[in-house]
């Protein structure tokens, strides 16, 4: 029977509307030292306002550099079942689509190596395991693999990319964000393995811009479906919206960012011409309103959690690509920007700081993308872009002043 | 250079900068930039190095390649 300790501080979090991690873990610690143990230092680190976690060290599995987070407590002496208490990641599928059996196997094998504590999921995507230890790792890893798991990513390296649920569910989506997620996976083996970067590279593919995953605000490379073509509008749907109840006006034409929505005589009007495919009216008039013509992706790079320079979002560097497999064009794009991430990033520096400390200017000419309106993040601030006397001898501007 | 010397090599560039500064993989690729050796060598002799867990990656705020402790 585990040891039971009190926690009074951690009781707390088990009170209100929302579950609880407590509770979970709670249940857990009936069954095991490790997670009852985890309670016992969770309540001291509460305690004395303190934690009593160190983490770091020697990571992995023969052969990789990341998977496992090396999890240590600073009081080992007071709670021996939580010495180690390291994490395992596990490459989680794409869209989070699991049968019943494949989590139980995952459970059962954790059950057997681990603390039972798990994580659905971490907020890179990965799907995490908590609690165990390092004479056990080899065999985890042996038994998730002979499964066909592998570990997802750790430490300086591309992370376990991560995209929304896409065409299996969602009839939004203007690209194949399973397949996109899939392909990237494989094609970047080594670089989530064996890490090499200055510091963390995250994927995250989603379908349109209501952006489900959250791509915009935590990848360093976020791939959002979206369409060239019009916007088409079913009028007698629209007047069905109307007549339930919609304040179309207010609720859609007003709140459109580029202002290309008229509402007028109970018909709807877009200038798709200076449309920025924002998604907010056909997220709000699904019946009415349908994007169509030509589907691919915008790639923006940059965005991520505060550390040197504080939270970004990602910045547009490819207004649209086709995204179709192989996607050998985007690859070849991904490892030019590595490139140059590689010769010039400093330790723990994210690609998008590095595009901040030298320049967007620099970041385009390295990797061979042309400027173009689209890049420019913030309008009537300083262009990032310097021509040179041979760039306007090319009268670069006449193609977007014809 | 063949792959077996390189690794050797690389080996001793990451024992003699033991205790004196951690390299992390992109340290040991520029080094051998310099030398005039192929990236996609340089990538191969660690991948060995490390499959025979004669050298390992290590996390400290970053990941490095070190010798593995005995």
């Amino acid at each position: 029977m585990p040891k039971k300790y009190d926690t009074p501080l951690l009781d707390e979090l088990e009170k209100g509307p929302f579950p609880s991690f407590v509770t979970e873990i709670k249940k857990a610690a009936a069954r095991t030292e490790m997670a009852a143990a985890e309670l016992g230092v969770l309540e001291r680190c509460y305690r004395e306002k303190k934690t009593h976690w160190k983490h770091g060290g020697i990571v992995g599995v023969r052969g990789y550099g990341g998977g496992v987070i090396g999890r240590y407590s600073d009081v080992p002496e007071d709670f021996p079942e939580v010495a180690h208490f390291h994490t395992v990641r596990i490459n989680s599928i794409a869209g989070f689509f699991y049968t019943s059996e494949s989590l139980r196997t995952i459970c059962d094998i954790w059950d057997k190596y681990g603390s039972g504590l798990t994580n659905l999921h971490g907020s890179t995507g990965d799907l995490v395991l908590l609690g165990t230890t390092t004479d056990k790792l080899e065999a985890i890893f042996a038994e998730y693999s002979s499964r066909g798991w592998d570990l997802g990513g750790s430490g300086s390296a591309m992370r376990t990319p991560s995209c929304c649920v896409g065409p299996a569910r969602c009839e939004w989506s203007n690209i194949d964000t399973l397949d996109i997620n899939y392909a990237v996976t494989q094609e970047f083996q080594d670089e989530m393995h064996r890490p090499a970067f200055p510091y963390k590279f995250k994927f995250k593919t989603v379908g349109c811009a209501v952006d489900c995953n959250a791509s915009i605000a935590r990848a360093d490379c976020s791939i959002i479906g979206t369409w060239k073509g019009n916007i088409a509008v079913d009028q007698a749907e629209v007047a069905n919206y109307a007549k339930a109840g919609m304040d179309i006006q207010a609720e859609i034409a007003d709140l459109c960012p580029t202002q290309c929505i008229t509402y007028a005589g109970g018909k709807l009007a877009i200038d798709d011409a200076n449309c920025s495919r924002c998604m907010h009216c056909i997220a709000k008039m699904t019946k009415a309103l349908k994007a169509t013509g030509e589907k691919g992706a915008s790639i923006l790079i940059g965005s991520k959690a505060p550390f040197v320079v504080g939270a970004t979002l990602s910045w547009v560097i490819v207004p649209f690509i086709k995204m179709e497999a192989p996607y050998t064009e985007f690859f070849a794009l991904i490892r030019k920007m590595w490139e140059w991430w590689d010769e010039h990033g400093k330790n723990r520096e994210r690609i998008g700081e590095l595009i901040i400390r030298r320049g967007m200017r620099e970041f385009l000419e390295y990797i061979g993308v042309d400027p173009v309106p689209q890049q420019v993040k913030e309008p009537r601030r300083d262009p990032f872009w310097f021509w040179t006397e041979d760039d306007l001898n090319q009268k670069p501007w006449e193609a977007y002043t014809k | 250079m063949e792959i077996a010397e390189l690794k050797e090599n690389m080996y001793k560039l990451v024992e003699s900068a033991m205790g004196k500064k951690k390299l992390k993989a992109g340290d040991i690729k520029k080094h051998y930039r310099n030398e005039g050796i192929a990236e996609d060598q340089v990538k191969e002799a660690l991948k060995e190095l490390v499959d025979e867990g004669r050298l390992i990656y290590t996390y400290f705020g970053g990941s490095y390649v070190e010798i593995p402790p005995k």
